[in-house]
């Protein structure tokens, strides 16, 4: 048992339920108890769809477990296909059902209905979210695809066509993404064959295989069904996920090699304002500005690079949920060489957070409440998500109008450059202090209270000689700070002095310092050279 | 002599009605969802829902995501290795109550809240309590209640939660003198307004139930009156009236009419003459009549539609149809409690439709023939029927407001005009 006060991702049949929800002309049939029906609202709600998800869900209550569940199974089952008439249905349990051991595809089968019905397996106790997705297209995929679809090499000077795979219902800015990638891959003179889950319906899954290669945009969700159809169709998949300027132009690179397109016209005409806003002095500032990375592994791999590359800041520790891809975040986290946490318990997240002291933590829902905590300024780039991230604007994550958006959301959150340095110069305003937030994000101003002329306090421990002598066998494990250094430390600029206080700290302990002094300060600021 | 027909002056309303019952997909949320207010009302209270990772889900998701960072409530999330047998659930449970209680020495009082699957794989959160409740006593006692779907719809868990509590509610002294206690959970304002308006009637002592510290449990007896705020509470209820308490019938204090028949009761009960009741009464039903009043602009003649969600749907279309003049097209109940409805029932305006349980698909169809003006809906169809034209209002928000009492009369009726108004303001 694991205690969980809040939760990364849903369970697996949500992640099927994203699926069935970004496709068309398809049903999904739950055998699930009364009050899993709140899986609709994440979908009405947080995505603002105008339609109800198509799902129906047999509702059993205590009476019913007493009586037949199978046979309630069947009739919503029969129901639903006379009522929507999809061109292909889904059936699974949910966790409750799952209990129960009806076997929805047996009874569906015992129907007889005369359209494709997809049996998925999701062991809820086992799997989540991102897992349930990804199998649940992988099935679709495998069932529907039509098989003797046998695309012929593509000839020099024919264009080329690809499917788009990934983008689905209630995904992290999916549906700008795809519009973006959409239009840069026919700027690239590649047709599109079928984009999927998003938008198909099963008519389009069968002329899956009538394409050169798949553009992969959501690992997570799509690198299992892209196997099957390379072992099935021969069909190469891109392995660069085009967040971010550096990511986007290997992903261009990498679809021209694919689609034999020369890819000149493109990179010269991108509309990429990212990469001169990181040049422009006014950007100096952000150098080495200290970032925590969390979230799902394909956005916090992207983010770090972005980070790192593009932003100059520095990666001071990253990490994912995502236990399924704890290996590709681990490669990423030795880049910048810091240790990857894999974790899904949030507590855990929020203490390595508290710990790094961060100037900027880029992650989910989760890690900017974590940082509004702490007072630390954030920027949400990963699932989980709220309706804040679903927004009416145009605002994609991929290509170079995505690298725009990352670059104009990440710097937002931090204090502009020349704030930084007027309060970094003429500290004791009592308006515009390092307690306050950056001016323009607005909200009270939280003046400082004068505080009166204090006297100046003698160091309270003075270590006798002798003492001092016996204490040097014993390294401290903790080193307290005196009032002067303390006072000391207040005079550095809000934005650096997390970092300046441990830095310090690690220096006093490595040193067998028990008391940090004024000096101790300094020695430990020359030593570590910032 | 030729015989007299009486003419039917007075309306029987609906006591006799018949109502539809319909049995298919029911688009509510389970009890578990009411810890989403009872941990704000309980402040020294936590929930540790012993679940699924659904459960967790839905609870955050019905939360709005993390509204707040470390809240008073959790799920012990139970895995393969739990289903296997090869962790004991007993053991394990102890282990994850022991970790929570170590980091909120504040909590004075744990629930053990049952979910879907630990009712399936019968798992003994009773066994738990009881053995958790010895090892951390005095310090925190612990109880436990089913807030899984399968047992409970929505508000259901809020009975089921306050029933659990009956049971250790000290007793009131053999010679103590006759309370009145007020059953549900109410906003803090509203119980504040209702303790003032008790005082001015003379009637006390007056206790709330659930109080707001773990502490302040009210005594039971068989000196205890009892007064339902809210109408979904039949198992606490029946819980009191073990214990000696006997319950006023009375409609449920939504609207003036609602508030002043319920206060009625009560100062029936405690002998309260009609001078001293009009008194204490007047100002506050006077200034709530016309602000009422206001709102009829905007619903008389306006029809309205009830998907079944909280069990306030009845009490909500009698306050609508009698001081509003709205016409109900449809008035759906996840349960019809006949009992505690009947004061309600017989308000009603004759002919109403009433369903109980829910079809949604079959309730969707009629809706659209109905095509009302406004539908009182849950929000996973909230947004698709908008998109379709209608009018809604979203239904938990009914649960998530102070809407009893006489000050919030009015700003009950004017949730429901608040979507017309912004429909004309659209428009334009």
């Amino acid at each position: 048992m694991q205690l969980t006060l809040w939760t990364y991702e849903g369970p697996p049949h949500v992640g099927a339920m994203r699926i069935a929800t970004a496709m068309k002309d398809v049903h999904y049939v739950l055998h699930a108890p009364q009050g899993d029906t709140y899986a609709d609202l994440l979908f009405t709600m947080i995505e603002r769809n105008a339609k109800r998800p198509p799902v129906t869900y047999t509702t059993f209550q205590a009476r019913d477990l007493g009586g037949d569940t199978a046979e309630l199974f069947k009739n919503a089952a029969r129901e639903a296909y006379a009522r929507f008439k999809p061109q292909a249905m889904m059936v699974g349990s949910s966790c409750t059902a799952e209990l129960i051991q009806d076997d929805p595809g047996g009874l569906c089968k015992a129907l007889d209905l005369p359209v494709p019905v997809v049996a998925l397996e999701l062991p809820s106790y086992q799997r989540k979210e991102n897992w349930g997705a990804s199998e649940t297209f992988y099935q679709m995929v495998r069932n529907l695809a039509d098989t003797s679809v046998k695309r012929a090499p593509r000839e020099a000077g024919q264009r080329a066509r690809c499917n788009i795979l990934g983008p689905a219902a209630l995904g992290f800015r999916h549906r700008d993404d795809l519009r973006e990638i959409s239009g840069l891959l026919r700027e690239m003179g590649v047709d599109i064959n079928v984009t999927a889950p998003l938008g198909a319906s099963p008519a389009d899954m069968a002329r899956l295989g009538d394409a050169d290669f798949n553009v992969v945009l959501y690992p997570e969700i799509a690198n299992v069904a892209a196997g099957w159809l390379k072992r099935t169709f021969g069909q190469p998949s891109t392995r660069t996920v085009p967040i971010g300027s550096g990511a986007t132009r290997d992903f261009i690179a990498e679809v021209a090699e694919l689609a034999g397109v020369d890819p000149t016209a493109v990179l010269a005409n991108a509309e990429a304002r990212a990469p001169w806003y990181a040049k422009s002095v006014d950007s100096t500032y952000l150098t080495s500005k200290r970032v925590f990375v969390f979230g799902d592994a394909t956005h916090v791999v992207a983010a770090a690079r972005i980070a790192a590359q593009e932003m100059g800041f520095t990666v001071v520790g990253l990490g994912t949920y995502s236990r399924e891809f704890a290996r590709e975040v681990r490669e990423a986290a030795a880049l910048y060489g810091v240790e990857a946490l894999i974790s899904d318990d949030y507590l855990e997240v929020e203490a390595r957070i508290a710990e790094l002291q961060p100037e900027l933590v880029l992650g989910s829902q989760m890690e900017r409440h974590i940082a509004k905590r702490l007072g630390v300024p954030c920027a949400v780039i990963s699932a989980p998500v709220h309706v804040q991230d679903f927004p009416a604007r145009y605002s994609p994550q991929m290509g170079f109008e995505g690298a725009n958006v990352l670059f104009d959301t990440w710097v937002h959150p931090l204090m502009m450059g020349l704030e930084e340095h007027l309060i970094g110069m003429f500290r004791g305003d009592a308006e515009f202090h390092e307690d306050a937030a950056p001016s323009h994000l607005g909200g009270a101003v939280t003046p400082k209270t004068v505080m009166a002329a204090q006297p100046v306090q003698p160091e309270t421990v003075v270590v006798p000689v002798e003492q001092a002598a016996a204490n040097e066998t014993l390294t401290p494990q903790e080193a307290t700070w005196g009032l002067d250094a303390e006072k000391e430390l207040r005079k550095i600029p809000f934005f650096v002095r997390g970092k300046a206080k441990r830095n310090t700290e690690r220096f006093a302990i490595d040193r067998g310092v028990s008391l940090i002094t004024v000096e101790t300060l300094y020695d430990a600021k020359a030593h570590y050279g910032r | 002599m030729s015989p007299v027909i009486p003419i039917q002056s007075v309306s029987k309303g609906c006591a006799d009605a018949p109502v539809l019952k319909e049995r298919g997909q029911r688009e509510v949320f389970c009890g578990l969802t009411g810890i989403i207010w009872l941990h704000r009302k309980i402040q020294d209270a936590f929930f540790l829902v012993v679940g699924s990772r659904t459960c967790a889900h839905l609870i955050q998701s019905a939360a709005g995501v993390m509204i707040f960072a470390e809240p008073r409530f959790a799920t012990a999330i139970i895995d393969e290795r739990d289903l296997a047998g090869l962790a004991d659930c007993n053991e394990e449970l102890d282990r994850v109550v022991t970790r929570l209680i170590e980091r909120r020495p504040e909590i004075k009082l744990l629930f053990l809240v049952g979910s879907c699957p630990s009712e399936v794989i019968k798992l003994d959160l009773s066994r738990a309590a009881s053995r958790l409740s010895g090892r951390f006593s005095p310090d925190v006692r612990v109880l436990n209640y089913s807030g899984s779907g399968i047992e409970t719809t929505f508000t259901q868990g809020e009975d089921a939660c306050l029933a659990s509590l009956v049971p250790v509610l000290p007793p009131s002294a053999a010679s103590a003198p006759a309370s009145l206690m007020v059953v549900g959970a109410l906003a803090d304002v509203v119980e504040d307004q209702f303790a003032r308006l008790f005082k001015q009637l003379g009637i006390g002592p007056v206790q709330f139930f659930p109080p707001r510290q773990a502490n302040e449990m009210p005594a039971v007896g068989p000196n205890t009156v009892f007064l339902l705020a809210q109408p979904f509470l039949a198992d606490t209820a029946v819980a009191l009236e073990a214990r000696g308490a006997t319950r006023l019938p009375a409609p449920f204090p939504l609207g003036v009419e609602g508030t002043s028949a319920w206060l009625q009761a009560a100062a029936s009960a405690f002998g309260v003459d009609a001078a001293t009741f009009e008194a204490a009464t007047a100002p506050a039903r006077d200034r709530a009549t016309s602000a009422v009043a206001r709102q009829r602009t905007q619903l008389a003649g306006k029809s309205i539609f009830f998907f079944p969600d909280s069990q306030l749907e009845i009490p909500l279309a009698r306050f609508l149809s009698r001081e509003l003049g709205m016409t109900l097209a449809e008035v759906g109940t996840p349960y019809l409690h006949r009992q505690h409805m009947a004061e309600e029932l017989a308000l009603l305006p004759e002919g109403t439709f009433l369903s109980e349980g829910q079809h949604v698909e079959n309730q969707l169809d009629r809706c659209r023939a109905a095509q009302p003006d406004i539908v009182v809906c849950g929000l996973g169809l909230a947004n698709p029927l908008e998109a379709e034209g209608l009018t809604t209002k979203w239904a938990i928000e009914l649960v998530f407001t102070p809407i009893q009492g006489y000050e919030q009369a009015a700003d009950l009726a004017e949730l429901f005009s608040r979507p017309l108004v912004r429909r004309l303001r659209l428009a334009a």
